[in-house]
């Protein structure tokens, strides 16, 4: 039963493969992002043969020195070198992004399904995911940080809760859409159960418009992990990660302003990255939302 | 309209209250005791005990939520653990500035970012569109705060032009006002820029293929009065919608801004309450922007009445 379903499946994945190509063909954008995403993944899982030195290495001797040939961004107030932190860095901006996706869409995706097709659990639902709306996702995640010791799982705990019920209305108006029409009916009349209904039916087209919100999730969740650590509610300081490198550098920024730079570049780099995958994953998996952007 | 009216308010109740209990319940969510929390890892247990009896932490759950509820329905947020003053005190002393960059940075966000959209959507698929594009795209990924650190550094540290940091009240005057509301609503506003120039090119290229866009040019009209009165006029909607949807990015960017630019805000405020763990200041905080939110989305909904007068409820 399995090998046969997975038989059946592969041939669309070839067929969609195929249809990658062309589109990265068709948007050079989403060919750059890819390509830079790529990159920033490899510096994140090479980060121990990238770096120069220890990122937590202190040398009092060699502090806020400008970039040179030694230390190619740098050094901070403690004498670290800046490169290496960065480098470092991108592990935890990449897991973050991508715990919060995941996890984000796979509550959302589990309350979304049971939410569209239960009215009764509906109603409760929708109005608990409109009062979460409400709060600002930023200030949300500041709030449960500021409940829980700094820590990184704490911080994708922090940025997940605020994305969940923009995920489950997207499901859910699926489910709502779909719900009606003959295939499902169909299915229904048969005698299928709920689960398979939902599972086989309705589940599979929420995927493309998933996927396109879990980057766009992604995306902020990267940006939003270096507003947390900023502010000095996020990852904690012995850690290195963009956005407390730069907050231990704005001190400094009058004489040192590599410290800031370096970090920077990287963090818009990689949102960069992630969001012209975005963008590019919408106009083919997407269309009538990318007709609406 | 006005039945319309009375039930788009009515619905604004039960957002609010669940907004409530979910600040209300914030606190309870805690691993641990939430006295213990607010006192901090070097409280005594006496400590403990006076901040547990402040908060009325003592008494039973249902009975500490009813009190709460209670004194946040007649305007009582609270007392701040750190600095001893009412909740909606130190609120109140931080409006101004946080409000000043607010409507500067939607003011200069909506004044660039239409016209850009109009003409990107205008000129759809030439090098001008492209650009804009670019713009919108970068507006998205780059970090509020590395750009505010790239404007300070570039436009006060190098070429002397404006302020670093701080903020300085209207009422002691015009120019020092704005010269340090400059660089943070430019900041604060390239994400909500990004954002309204994309949907403006989107909405109005698809009204340019519209069928009366077509007439209006066959009768002879000029671009840009085809573009702006018969064009903008119906993709005017989803605009101040998104105009609306982008407050919520504009509220947690604010927190951001505040800090790099030390603007002694509402973000300010927010941040460091929650450096000292100071709870009934972050719920307060909560409670305040998600209603200004909720409120702002309701003007939303009553704009769109008047700007259509398709809808009828």
């Amino acid at each position: 039963m399995l090998t046969a379903e997975r038989e059946t499946a592969s041939q669309p994945l070839r067929r969609r493969q195929a249809q990658l190509w062309r589109l990265c063909r068709r948007h050079p954008t989403m060919l750059c992002g890819l390509t830079l995403l790529a990159a920033m993944v490899f510096v994140a899982l090479a980060a121990p043969y990238l770096a120069t030195s220890d990122p937590l290495e202190l040398n009092p001797i060699d502090r806020l020195r400008p970039p040179s040939a030694n230390h190619w961004f740098g050094t901070d107030m403690l004498g670290r070198d800046i490169y290496s932190r960065t480098v470092y860095g991108s592990r935890i901006s990449l897991i973050v992004g991508l715990c919060v996706a995941l996890l984000s869409l796979a509550a959302g995706l589990v309350i979304g399904l049971i939410s569209g097709y239960n009215r009764h659990v509906d109603a409760v639902v929708m109005r608990i995911m409109d009062g979460l709306m409400a709060i600002p996702a930023i200030l949300l995640a500041i709030a449960l940080i500021a409940l829980v010791s700094a820590s990184v799982h704490n911080v994708i705990i922090a940025l997940t809760i605020p994305e969940i019920p923009r995920v489950v209305r997207l499901v859910r108006s699926v489910v709502l859409s779909l719900r009606e029409q003959a295939f499902v009916e169909a299915s229904i009349a048969t005698g299928a159960s709920v689960l398979r209904v939902l599972g086989r039916h309705i589940m599979p087209n929420t995927l493309a418009p998933l996927i396109v919100q879990g980057t766009y999730i992604c995306a902020s969740a990267v940006i939003f992990e270096a507003y947390l650590s900023f502010l000095g509610a996020g990852t904690p300081p012995e850690i290195p990660s963009w956005g407390n490198i730069m907050a231990e550098g704005r001190t400094y920024m009058q004489l040192a302003f590599w410290i800031i730079l370096f970090p920077g570049l990287f963090l818009a780099l990689t949102v960069l990255a992630i969001n012209l995958v975005g963008d590019g994953l919408r106009d083919t998996l997407d269309p009538k939302l990318a007709r609406r952007m | 309209m006005g039945t319309y009216l009375l039930r788009r308010l009515l619905a604004t109740i039960p957002v609010m209250g669940v907004v409530a209990l979910f600040v209300f319940a914030l606190l309870h969510l805690t691993p641990g005791d939430p006295a213990a929390v607010i006192a901090g890892d070097y409280a005594s247990p006496a400590d403990v005990e006076r901040i547990r009896h402040q908060l009325g932490l003592d008494k039973p759950l249902h009975t500490q939520l009813g009190i709460w509820l209670w004194h946040v329905v007649r305007g009582d947020l609270g007392t701040s653990i750190f600095s001893g003053l009412p909740v909606t005190k130190l609120i109140a002393q931080r409006m101004e500035p946080t409000l000043a960059l607010t409507v500067a940075t939607m003011t200069i966000a909506v004044v660039v970012a239409v016209p850009l959209g109009i003409l990107a959507a205008w000129k759809a698929g030439t090098w001008i569109d492209r650009l804009v594009m670019v713009f919108a795209v970068l507006g998205f990924s780059i970090p509020v705060f590395w750009l505010g650190f790239l404007f300070i550094y570039g436009f006060s540290i190098r070429l002397e032009l404006l302020p670093v940091q701080g903020y300085v009240s209207f009422k002691k005057g015009l120019l020092p006002f704005l010269k340090h509301l400059v660089l943070p609503s430019l900041t604060l506003g390239m994400v909500y820029m990004a954002l309204i120039a994309r949907m403006t090119r989107g909405q109005h290229a698809g009204v340019l293929r519209e069928d009366y866009v077509r007439t209006a040019y066959a009768k002879g009209l000029k671009a840009g009065a085809v573009l702006l009165r018969h064009a903008l006029k119906n993709a005017a909607l989803p605009i101040v919608t998104i105009i609306g949807i982008g407050v919520a990015l504009l509220i947690g960017g604010v927190v951001v801004t505040e800090s790099v630019f030390a603007i002694p805000g509402l973000g300010r405020l927010t941040v460091d309450a929650v450096l000292h763990r100071d709870y009934p200041v972050i719920q307060g905080i909560i409670l305040v922007f998600s209603g200004v939110y909720v409120l702002i989305n309701l003007g939303v909904d009553i704009v769109y009445t008047l700007l259509d007068p398709r809808i009828r409820y």
